[in-house]
């Protein structure tokens, strides 16, 4: 397939999952605020960082408040990574490859941006955010269901899933970050007594609670972070994620298991291998903190090499021009 | 219902009654009220906007997208006399392929004495890097639209001839594909000629012309990208055609072979379908500020191994004034009577003709030679005086770049406007496909113009479309 078309198309499902992901956060943030009143700002402000935008936001807003977080997070055009950015941008991927994607794909994200722009066009969905999220959620469910049921399992799919699988476990690393920072502020508090409500909410926020619960019983903070981290059938942990993103670079290339031609799966091989023999206990060892920062930096190195080996197509002639990237 | 239209109706005869082809439908809709109608409307709209079926609109903001004005009342034609106009096209698209390979090569028609030689020499879209190219089966219009008209004394006109990039044959898809969803009911009891086949058609015509040099020829779309007018319509063809959709960064020329950039490396193109004008096709060969092109490809065409459709130089014979010479055209290569009949037209660089247009400048159309999309006509009738002394200066400037024609009062069909059908002009754009042998799409892109007593349908400028029906004989 064109390079140009795989880039967009992984791009498209990377927007989508980001906006579902953001949706996410919100929601759970807005429940678990309902009817606590105080300390309120600070917990909205924890939101901003799990995205990574703090600095942008405090250019644009100031200090977190309530109203200026989900302004920010859910319609702002001024920050990329709002839900209406990213619906916006994952239809403008949509719009350039429409001929490489299903009609019925091509429909639903177009509903998607349509409905999103609206939602920014009256701003109705700040007062009650629940519904709005709700909406994201279905639109990026339906739309994986689509890209599963109405799109052949070749190349341009297997680009589709590395990008979602990618995007997902950076934003799983990056909230398992952002909390255990807020329910641990220091390694000496490990063990102290759970504030549940924030472990459960932690669990919601990456719809993993349920499948926790059937897994693992009683919470334990030691078990949610080998849960989030390290299971290997739970469709948001980091390792599912990087174990099936690992899979479709090989589909693409079409090496055989324990092979590489490339640099993207020479790093995603290696990553996996790793992730498969790793223990909570070292997690814990080598610090939460360190290791997610680590595992973020690792998967930034597989998306750099995604676009090269794959995204950036040059002749000999060219190789000394650099080309440009989307991010 | 209480309809009247001034003019020749496609729908209603001069005494209010059904034409032939009509009934059928129209017994459908008698008993419906006007709010279904309006129900039926507004759900062919949503239908097209959340399906993301747009254009996009050039001047205010670099590619505005807009959706696909669409009116629900069908236009319909009968078979008998869609028999006739069917065969006009393909002796006016034959006849032209002849005359376009005649002109890059040995040029007998000029020779003869049929077309001046001025005339190519003056043309703008002229291309001279073509002399002594012919390409696969000497098939250089691949594509066509042919713009038809009716006039009020109920006869079928050619308004103009599209060589180059027609657009719209999507869009004609489209609609009928709205029309079903949105109100099947209107289908009972009419049989209709399908058009769904257009996709295999233009794909077999495009690979039917590849280079001979390959038995398992690639096609692709070439478009300039997502902020082009037309750009829904090269996403939609390469679709259905299943083919890549490239831009010119996606392919590169190496040793004259054309090449495209893909996730398993560089690989050969065989086929373009490429919807960029000549002047943008290749900054080495025509405007050198082009970054919408590919560097280097009309090296690779000329040594023949890629093909193009259509093929560059296409326009000399869409150029307007040659127009005025088709009928010639025809008579000469076909030893045949044109079947479809010009609009009477002149000719500015001739000094009676453009006497005679100087002086009934509030009777006539005038339309520049070498522009498509309605772009810089003056209708001389509804004009004010300034825009015809302009217009009259820019004539005696450079009269080679204008005709007239008179003032058409095109056809009308019923439309939906404000919950009740009125009279409103119509245009249609037939497509034919003219690789090895000739395919016509029965029907075609009918356009409508919503203003009350508007001539103009372009898209650009505020028109809408409608399905049109090719009732099978």
């Amino acid at each position: 397939m064109l390079s140009r078309v795989a880039d967009s198309i992984y791009w498209m499902s990377r927007y989508i999952e980001r906006a579902e992901n953001v949706a996410r956060f919100i929601d759970v943030n807005y429940s678990l605020m309902l009817g606590a009143a105080a300390d309120t700002n600070q917990q909205w402000a924890a939101l901003i960082y799990t995205t990574g935008d703090q600095e942008l936001f405090s250019s644009l807003y100031g200090e977190p408040s309530r109203d200026a977080v989900l302004r920010f997070l859910m319609l702002d055009e001024r920050n990329p990574n709002s839900i209406y950015s990213c619906a916006r941008a994952a239809r403008e991927n949509a719009r350039s490859v429409r001929e490489s994607i299903t009609a019925p794909m091509w429909e639903r994200m177009n509903r998607f941006y349509l409905s999103t722009r609206a939602a920014a066009e009256t701003d109705s969905c700040l007062g009650e955010p629940t519904g709005f999220c709700d909406e994201v959620k279905l639109a990026s469910h339906a739309l994986v269901g689509l890209t599963n049921t109405t799109m052949s399992h070749g190349e341009a799919w297997h680009f589709a899933r590395l990008g979602r699988l990618l995007e997902c476990a950076d934003k799983t690393s990056r909230i398992v970050d952002v909390q255990y920072y807020h329910l641990l502020p220091a390694a000496t508090d490990v063990g102290s007594p759970l504030d549940l409500v924030r472990w459960n909410a932690l669990l919601k926020s990456t719809s993993a609670l349920t499948m926790y619960r059937r897994v693992h019983g009683q919470i334990t903070q030691e078990k949610v972070a080998d849960f989030l981290i390290l299971n290997r059938d739970f469709p948001r942990a980091m390792r599912f994620c990087v174990t099936h993103a690992q899979e479709s670079v090989c589909e693409i290339t079409g090496s055989r298991p324990g092979t590489f031609r490339c640099r993207s799966e020479q790093l995603a091989g290696r990553m996996r291998a790793d992730m498969d023999y790793t223990g909570i206990d070292e997690v814990i060892a080598e610090g939460l903190h360190e290791y997610i920062d680590r595992f973020q930096a690792r998967l930034n190195e597989i998306g750099a090499s995604l676009q090269a080996d794959f995204f950036a197509v040059v002749t000999d002639a060219e190789q000394q021009q650099g080309r440009q990237t989307q991010g | 219902m209480r309809y009247t239209s001034t003019g020749y109706d496609e729908t209603f005869d001069a005494q209010g009654d059904p034409r032939p082809a009509c009934r059928e439908f129209l017994h459908t809709l008698e008993n419906m009220g006007a709010d279904e109608l309006a129900r039926r409307q507004a759900s062919a709209e949503l239908q097209l906007q959340n399906a993301g079926i747009t254009f996009n609109v050039y001047g205010h903001q670099a590619g505005v997208e807009k959706v696909w004005p669409f009116d629900i009342m069908p236009r319909v034609l009968g078979g008998d006399e869609w028999s006739r106009i069917d065969a006009g096209l393909r002796q006016r698209v034959t006849a032209l392929n002849l005359f376009i390979d005649d002109v890059y090569n040995d040029q007998r028609i000029v020779k003869d004495g049929v077309v001046p030689e001025e005339l190519l020499q003056t043309s703008t879209a002229f291309r001279p890097e073509m002399r002594g190219f012919s390409p696969t089966h000497k098939a250089w219009c691949h594509i066509n639209g042919v713009d038809l008209v009716r006039g009020d004394d109920g006869q079928v006109y050619v308004l103009e001839d599209n060589l180059r990039c027609p657009s719209g044959v999507s869009y004609v898809l489209e609609n009928r594909e709205v029309m079903k969803r949105s109100f099947p009911r209107v289908f009972d009891g009419v049989s209709i000629a399908p058009i769904e086949e257009y996709p295999e058609r233009l794909l077999e015509t495009l690979l039917g012309c590849a280079p001979k040099r390959t038995h398992s020829p690639l096609a692709v779309v070439l478009t300039p990208g997502v902020y082009n007018s037309a750009y829904f319509e090269h996403t939609f063809l390469a679709q259905q055609m299943g083919v890549e959709l490239v831009q010119g960064s996606d392919l590169v020329v190496v040793d004259d072979a054309v090449l495209m950039r893909t996730t398993q490396g560089l690989h050969r193109v065989d086929v373009i379908y490429r919807r960029i004008d000549d002047d943008f096709l290749d900054p080495e060969c025509f405007r050198p500020d082009s970054c919408l092109g590919v560097r280097g490809l009309m090296r690779a065409y000329r040594a023949g191994n890629v093909t193009l459709a259509n093929a560059p130089g296409t326009g000399v014979a869409d150029d307007k004034a040659v127009y005025a010479y088709v009928p010639d055209i025809i008579r000469y290569y076909l030893s045949e009577d044109a079947i479809l009949s010009n609009v009477p037209t002149y000719l500015c660089s001739d000094p009676t003709q453009r006497d005679h247009v100087l002086a009934n400048l509030d009777k006539l159309v005038v339309k520049p030679t070498n522009e498509s999309g309605g772009y810089g006509i003056l209708m001389g009738p509804t004009a004010s005086e300034e825009e015809r002394r302009a217009c009259g200066e820019r004539v005696r400037a450079n009269p080679r770049n204008y005709i007239a024609q008179p003032m058409l009062t095109l056809s009308t069909v019923p439309t939906l406007v404000d919950g009740g059908l009125q009279p409103r002009h119509v245009d249609l754009r037939p497509f034919v496909l003219a690789g090895e042998s000739v395919y016509v799409m029965p029907g075609g892109l009918t356009r409508v113009a919503l203003v009350e007593g508007s001539m103009v349908v372009n898209s650009s400028q505020g028109g809408g479309s409608k399905d049109t029906w090719v009732l099978k004989p």
